[in-house]
């Protein structure tokens, strides 16, 4: 059987054959070894080979760049978390301790998920940068540089980081459009990364900062050091569509920037994570 | 009524088993041949059943991008109906911390589905009947947990849908909303019992949250929705 008939046969019960083969992108996500490799032996030769050609290395180049980039950031929170555990009398033990434990066990393991998911496209992980949670370049005496010796410094950087790594993701979900399960598995971590904005939100709350688990306007609720990651933020149209008082609705200013969350650019999330990283 | 609603439900399972196959294996299944096997299996599983699925039934969402969008839309209808409820006559012993963040929540739903509707214009599906006689409003438990029900749902919809939207505009657009849905979800899940924002009941032992494809999440949101929705035109991947 030629090629020929193979697509023939495959049309007969997959109307959209060539619409899959065609636009490049999507029809990667047929074929992405994502996690578990495709088994492409177990595909007819020639039919395996010509979607390699066809595919292979446009779309994984933009995918790989997304996924060494959410590495970085992965690898900054994980680090950050780990070191704040582990300084003595910084989390009070009891909820709190928990909770940035938990935070902590999850961005360890999307670090691992995201080298694992890079070695399954047969791409190498990018090293872990030195970091420098004081914002200083390397000084370590930046405007943070109190991070790990007091509380309510180190939850306004970890609402920071969250905050902005959902913004991160975001931007990024465009790039990754006919990925299939990376676009998924980004999605899913991008929503836990809100979750724990959220709940750091909340803790920082009980202490007396004026926030709430949602975004309101660009406010940081920690000061003009971090407004770079709230720029934005204070959007009250979608697509074109004015959210304040939309169709009647008591819907106030406020209430328009909360319910939608803003993305920002690769370029705008290494500048701000730029005095992070020595 | 129950046998049916069984029923139902095995279908939906049957359904979300092919559906969430790994895409390669089902690629590969189609690309053997193996898949129009499948498909009849599936069929002749109803069939043996005597359950003859009127197909054109309902609401119809439609099909691609715009499909996606009505299917947001009718989850979004979904959450601000429960929390205009909600708000209306607030459950007893509420603080002002609790009302002040579920009117909050009320809000952005409203925003959501108003977003929707007007984003949809002409293709925008009518409005749906919602059946709550369920939930207990005066209850804090039963509006809480119905509450995180919801968002964890509208969570892993949206997670879910992201593969099937074909524009990069829409994508963003699901996107500024999940997470504060997430947003939604872990606070919620912390008044119910602080900690539980990300919990192993939603997030896997990769740091993953849940996705859903629209069948499960319909099915799953179906005893809220009186109206009956028809996604079968909605984009399989």
């Amino acid at each position: 059987m030629n090629i020929l008939n193979i697509l023939e046969e495959i049309e007969k019960t997959d109307a959209e054959v060539y619409e899959r083969i065609s636009p490049r992108r999507k029809a990667m996500a047929q074929f992405y070894g994502f996690g578990k490799k495709v088994a492409l032996a177990s595909i007819p030769l020639a039919l395996g080979t010509m979607f390699k050609k066809a595919y292979a290395q446009t779309a994984s180049t933009e995918v790989e760049a997304v996924l060494q980039f959410a590495l970085t950031l992965e690898y900054l929170e994980a680090e950050f978390y780990t070191k704040g555990v582990a300084a003595t009398g910084l989390v009070p033990a009891g909820a709190a301790l928990g909770a940035i434990t938990t935070i902590r066990d999850h961005e360890n393991q999307h670090v691992a998920f995201l080298k694992t998911a890079l070695m399954s496209l047969g791409k190498t992980p990018v090293s872990k940068p030195t970091f420098d949670f004081s914002a200083g370049n390397g000084s370590n005496t930046g405007p943070f540089a109190n991070v790990f010796s007091n509380y309510d410094t180190f939850l306004a950087v970890a609402q920071t980081f969250e905050d902005t790594g959902v913004r991160a993701y975001k931007g990024q979900a465009p790039a990754l459009i006919g990925s299939g399960g990376v676009l998924t598995a980004a999605l899913n971590i991008h929503s836990v990364e809100a979750r724990h904005a959220a709940h750091i939100r909340q803790m920082r709350k009980a202490r007396g900062a004026n926030v709430k688990p949602w975004i309101t306007g660009q406010d940081t609720g920690i000061g003009a050091i971090v407004q770079a990651s709230y720029a934005g933020e204070e959007l009250e149209s979608q697509a074109g569509i004015k959210i304040t008082g939309i169709n009647g609705q008591m819907i106030s200013v406020a209430a328009a920037t909360e319910a939608f969350d803003e993305p920002l650019t690769k370029a705008q999330i290494l500048a701000i994570v730029d005095p992070f990283i020595v | 009524m129950e046998n049916l609603r069984q029923k139902d439900e095995q279908i939906i399972l049957q359904e979300q088993d092919i559906l969430s196959a790994p895409l390669q294996r089902r690629s590969f299944l189609r690309y053997a041949g193996a898949g129009a096997a499948g498909i009849a299996l599936l069929a002749a599983g109803c069939k043996k059943d005597g359950m003859m699925i009127d197909d054109s039934a309902g609401v119809n969402l439609g099909s691609g991008d715009v499909g996606i969008l009505n299917y947001a839309y009718a989850l979004e209808q979904l959450e601000a109906a429960f929390y205009i409820k909600v708000a209306s006559s607030f459950y007893s012993g509420i603080t002002e911390a609790e009302r002040s963040l579920l009117s909050d929540i009320r809000d952005h739903e409203i925003a959501h589905r108003e977003f929707f509707k007007n984003a949809l214009g002409s293709n925008a599906i009518p409005g749906l009947e919602v059946d709550f006689s369920m939930i207990n409003f005066s209850s804090r438990d039963s509006v809480l947990a119905t509450a995180k029900a919801f968002e964890d749902l509208g969570v892993s919809a949206y997670n879910g849908a992201g593969v099937l939207i074909k524009d990069a505009n829409y994508l963003t657009l699901a996107g500024k909303i999940v997470s504060v849905e997430a947003r939604h979800a872990a606070l919620i899940r912390d008044l119910i019992s602080n900690g539980t924002f990300a919990n192993a009941e939603v997030i896997d032992n990769n740091g993953l949250d849940k996705s859903r494809l629209p069948m499960e999440v319909l099915g799953i949101a179906a005893p809220f929705i009186k109206t009956k929705i028809n996604a079968n035109d909605l984009p399989k991947s």
